[in-house]
């Protein structure tokens, strides 16, 4: 058997070490095009679940490493003057450089043939398996970009890599804001005498501040300049240290032939998570223990290795992108106060949630959920339990359930769909406002007109099926929403003032009916909803030039007949070509808070029937973030949240003010939520 | 949940001697549907032709196609197959429709690819709106409507029309994963309940290599994907009942397990794997 591994950083260098030890009889090459002593970047970092790989994959590499590593367990965020310090999360790291040098030493002991100096730019001949660890710019990958589904994509900010020879004492997040926009650095300590320090903004930003423009001295004393309080007299450091973007690199298939893809060639993820290395090690671990399990059968090995490495690749690498994506709008969160602003960057990619955090720093959410109720009590419950003041309304926790849930212990009961009219139902079973009562209180009355949506079947056989004989639909354009549906009447200016006056009527009524949120339906393709869309508001006269016009007249009306908590339910993207993007849903939104809307429930697409949907748990909680701080209006949102720690994650970090639960089915509670079996209160003696 | 059992209609040398022994056998035994597979560019028995041949020897298992291309066909026609095969088998059918994955089904069936995922939907709408049927009969009230795919879209129709997910077959995580944004589309779309989700895999438990083999004939087009559909092909009774075990945690209704090899001997094999 002869492997040859091109590249060797971490990945190709690691691999060569277990691929030896495997099987010494294993020929094991590996080429490097630059001389064994460059190095590129400074610290890497692990945490405690690679380290435990390590050690079980290679003893001695293991505590060669862990002897020069760098440990701490906290995070610090620098934030507005502040430092928040956050405990429990164990990370280690070690000088990139020191880290070769341990493996080089290692590979040669272990009588692996290494080359240094010399350019591979065609596969190696005779080779049972070629390896390409040959990093982010792989000459191999490139060479078969098509036959590997090959995409790399820019992530997040700009960013340039230096060290400094002040050592941090935990991991570091510092927040700085200037007249040109907001920098960021990413800062751990790797060694006794030296740090990473990582500084990033987005692109804006950057040219604004004319680093564009700036060679790599200058761009390094602008830094230095920026960030000399935290530096606190110490320097940074460069090495080749310039501005560059974050390339996400994917690939569908991992192999070709007998080559295949390991480390930062086949996969990268955002520096931001700190994960490159450790997957790159991983990697080497998954590659021979697929080798040594199909018996040195290279074919075989290969998809196995592709098979157990591509989930857990792409689950870091979906957290990493998020992450990425949190830095680059983190200015957003610039109004948050400093725990609320910790809390959102700790939870920022979903690895890490409320609870989890109150495992690993109890102390931190115990201050979180002490300020997020507002008290100064040391005690407090977490933040879904916290009470919400919205105009005259004070509801007891942030919990929202659907109709055909359970309101008991819930801050909010929604009232599903109720229409204005008769000819603003949905199903002919839909609710109209002169025969709905709550159910429950607090209760929110989502009020609407179906629109063209309006005349299906009940849902109970499906959504937008029309039916035979429906009644006359009505909407912003005479546009069909569906397969065989209608055609809608353009509402005139007659039918637009009667629709008003419905809303205004039902608006009354809601009142005699104690309702306490009254919610108006400018969502899923609804009749309002079609005045706000260029998908379907098709008009030429002042209701199409200024597409809010009606649905804002109409919460004017409204407002001035209902002296409650008034909510407007919004799709804030209409995910679909040429419609409704979450920028616009942004500037709608604020319009109707100058109207006089206090909340907004934040739901997404169903303006067309062939829009693009994104469905997966917590689907909607970005697109609330959005309009929660774009519009600086308490948010509603679901998108199927299925646990009370989802809740206060969610408001927490800020992302939304009321949340929907999806509770999925409980044997538990079905087996409590009865009176006792009969034979068994039978038993007990009376 | 329950178990099904693939009908052998893309194995090779399949013929309608075998498919009847096999659904009568899967009518004797501890299964609860026979379900069929889609392609029209190879070698392999039309689903609904299958299915209704099916139909006449057997009378507890429910009919099912895992999935059937519904693009392929025209509306009224898959619509009249599939009300015909549900009368025959006196209201059995389960009916599966995706639009498939081969652009090669589309051109040896002369159906423009372009826009499938419209026709789809309108084709849904069709067989869910009762739209010609009084005129395109036998009724179709009945029949249990899936939808597959892996995309947004798909998720969304098989909310807005049908009454459950099929997916597309993978590990039980994958599974649960897709299971979660069926649920996702489902309660967005406002529908009451929950989706009916049926999972498949495949299995060999005698001849493994002629079930590869045929897996990597079957998945050609994929490339290097059928290599690793094979390695997923499920060749013990231990990876059988860990398979069905990680679909039920996963909180599958219907795990279809397909044949790759056709010999009824298999059935028996899977018959005790299931049971034992």
């Amino acid at each position: 058997m002869r492997v040859s591994i091109v590249g060797a950083g971490p990945a190709g260098l690691y691999l060569a070490i277990l691929l030896k030890k495997a099987d010494r009889d294993i020929e094991v090459g590996v080429v490097e095009r630059n001389p064994p002593d460059a190095t590129f970047g400074w610290g890497v970092v692990f945490s405690e679940e690679t380290l435990g790989a390590l050690r079980d994959a290679d003893q001695e590499t293991y505590l060669a490493i862990t002897d020069t590593f760098a440990r701490w367990d906290r995070v610090d965020i620098r934030y507005r003057g502040r430092v928040l310090r956050s405990q429990g999360h164990s990370f280690s790291a070690i000088a990139r450089k020191r880290l070769l040098e341990i493996l080089q030493r290692r590979c040669f002991s272990l009588g692996v043939d290494l080359t240094f100096g010399v350019e591979v730019d065609e596969e190696p001949d005779g080779a049972d398996l070629v390896v390409a660890a040959d990093g982010v710019n792989s000459l191999f990958r490139g060479a078969h970009e098509r036959e590997l589904g090959t995409s790399v994509e820019p992530e997040g900010c700009k960013y340039v890599w230096f060290g400094t020879d002040l050592v941090f004492d935990a991991f570091t997040f510092i927040f700085r804001d200037t007249e040109h926009g907001l920098f960021q650095v990413h800062a751990y300590p790797f060694d006794e005498r030296t740090s990473t320090f990582i500084v990033e903004c987005p692109e804006p930003t950057w040219r604004r501040a004319g680093l564009d423009g700036l060679g790599e001295e200058e761009s390094l004393a602008f830094c230095e300049q920026l960030f000399a309080r935290d530096l606190q007299g110490h320097e940074l450091l460069s090495n080749r240290s310039l501005w560059l973007d974050f390339p996400k690199v994917v690939n569908k298939v991992w192999h070709h032939g007998r080559t295949v893809l390991l480390g930062d060639a086949a996969h990268t993820a955002h520096f931001s998570i700190g994960s490159g290395t450790k997957l790159a090690m991983e990697d080497a671990i998954a590659l021979r223990n697929a080798l040594e399990r199909r018996s040195w059968d290279v074919e075989a090995a290969l998809v196995d290795y592709e098979l157990e490495r591509q989930p857990v690749v792409e689950r870091t690498q979906q957290a990493a992108s998020e992450s990425a994506a949190y830095f680059a709008r983190v200015a957003r969160y610039r109004d948050l106060e400093p725990i609320q602003f910790a809390f959102n960057l700790l939870t920022r990619s979903s690895r890490i949630s409320h609870a989890s955090l109150t495992v690993r720093d109890p102390a931190f959410t115990r201050a979180l959920d002490a300020w997020f109720t507002g008290a100064t009590a040391v005690v407090a419950p977490p933040p879904m339990f916290a009470p919400l003041a919205l105009r005259n309304l004070n509801l007891q926790n942030r919990a929202v359930v659907r109709p055909d849930t359970s309101p008991a212990g819930a801050g909010l009961a929604l009232s599903g769909f109720v229409a204005v009219s008769m000819e603003g139902r949905i199903t002919p079973d839909t609710p109209t406002i002169d025969n709905w009562t709550p159910a429950a209180h607090p209760v929110a009355l989502q009020l609407g007109h179906a629109g063209r949506r309006g005349a299906c079947r009940p849902r109970s056989v499906g959504v937008d099926v029309p039916l035979r004989d429906g009644w006359e639909l009505v909407s912003a354009s005479p546009l069909p929403y569906g397969p065989f549906s209608v055609v809608p009447r353009e509402l005139d200016e007659d039918g637009m003032s009667a629709i008003r006056e419905d809303f205004v009527a039902a608006a009354r009524r809601a009142a005699e009916l104690d309702v306490d949120v009254l919610e108006l339906d400018c969502a899923h393709g609804y009749l309002l909803a079609s005045f706000l869309s260029p998908l379907t508001n098709r008009r030429t006269d002042a209701y199409g030039e200024d597409r809010l016009r009606f649905p804002l007249e109409l919460v004017d009306d409204v407002r001035r007949a209902w002296n409650g908590v008034l909510a407007v339910r919004l799709s804030v993207t209409d995910w679909a070509r040429g419609g409704v993007s979450v920028e616009d849903a942004v500037a709608i939104a604020r319009a109707l808070v100058e109207h006089g809307c206090d909340l907004v429930h934040t739901v997404a697409g169903q303006t067309v029937a062939e829009g693009r949907p994104e469905y997966r748990r917590g689907f909607l909680t970005a697109l609330s973030d959005r309009v929660r701080t774009g519009a600086r209006v308490p948010t509603l949102v679901g998108g199927h949240l299925t646990t009370l720690d989802d809740l206060n994650t969610i408001v927490g970090a800020g992302r939304g003010d009321l949340c929907i639960l999806d509770l999925p089915p409980s044997d538990l509670e079905s087996e409590l939520s009865p009176a006792p079996k009969l034979e068994e209160s039978a038993a007990v003696p009376s | 949940m329950n178990v099904g059992v693939g009908l052998p209609n893309t194995t090779p040398d399949t013929d309608g001697a075998l498919v009847l022994e096999w659904a009568r056998r899967a009518d004797a035994g501890p299964f609860s549907s026979v379900a069929v597979l889609d392609r029209v560019a190879y070698d392999g028995l039309e689903p609904f032709a299958t299915l209704a041949a099916a139909a006449g020897v057997t009378a507890r298992v429910r009919l099912a196609t895992m999935i059937a291309i519904a693009p392929l066909r025209s509306t009224a026609l898959l619509a009249k197959q599939a009300a015909s095969v549900h009368a025959l088998s006196g209201g059995r059918l389960t009916l599966g429709l995706a639009i498939g994955a081969r652009i090669e089904d589309y051109e040896v069936a002369g159906v423009e690819h372009r826009g499938r995922g419209r026709r789809f939907s309108e084709q849904l709408a069709y067989l869910r709106g009762g739209v010609d049927e009084d005129l395109v009969g036998p009724s179709r009230d009945g029949i249990e409507l899936l939808v597959g795919g892996a995309s947004g879209p798909a998720y969304a129709r098989m909310a807005r029309y049908a009454d459950g997910y099929a997916h597309g077959g993978g590990p039980p995580r994958a599974f649960a994963s897709a299971a979660t944004r069926a649920e996702a589309a489902w309660r967005d779309l406002g529908r009451p309940g929950r989706p009916r989700l049926w999972g498949q895999g495949y299995f060999a438990l005698g001849d493994v290599e002629r079930g590869n083999a045929y897996l990597r004939d079957y998945y050609a087009f994929t490339g290097p994907f059928a290599e690793r559909i094979v390695v997923a092909n499920l060749t013990s009774a231990r990876a059988i009942r860990d398979f069905v075990r990680g679909y039920e945690e996963a909180g599958c209704d219907e795990l279809v397990l397909l044949p790759t090899v056709g010999d009824v001997a298999e059935l028996d094999r899977l018959a005790e794997a299931v049971s034992g």
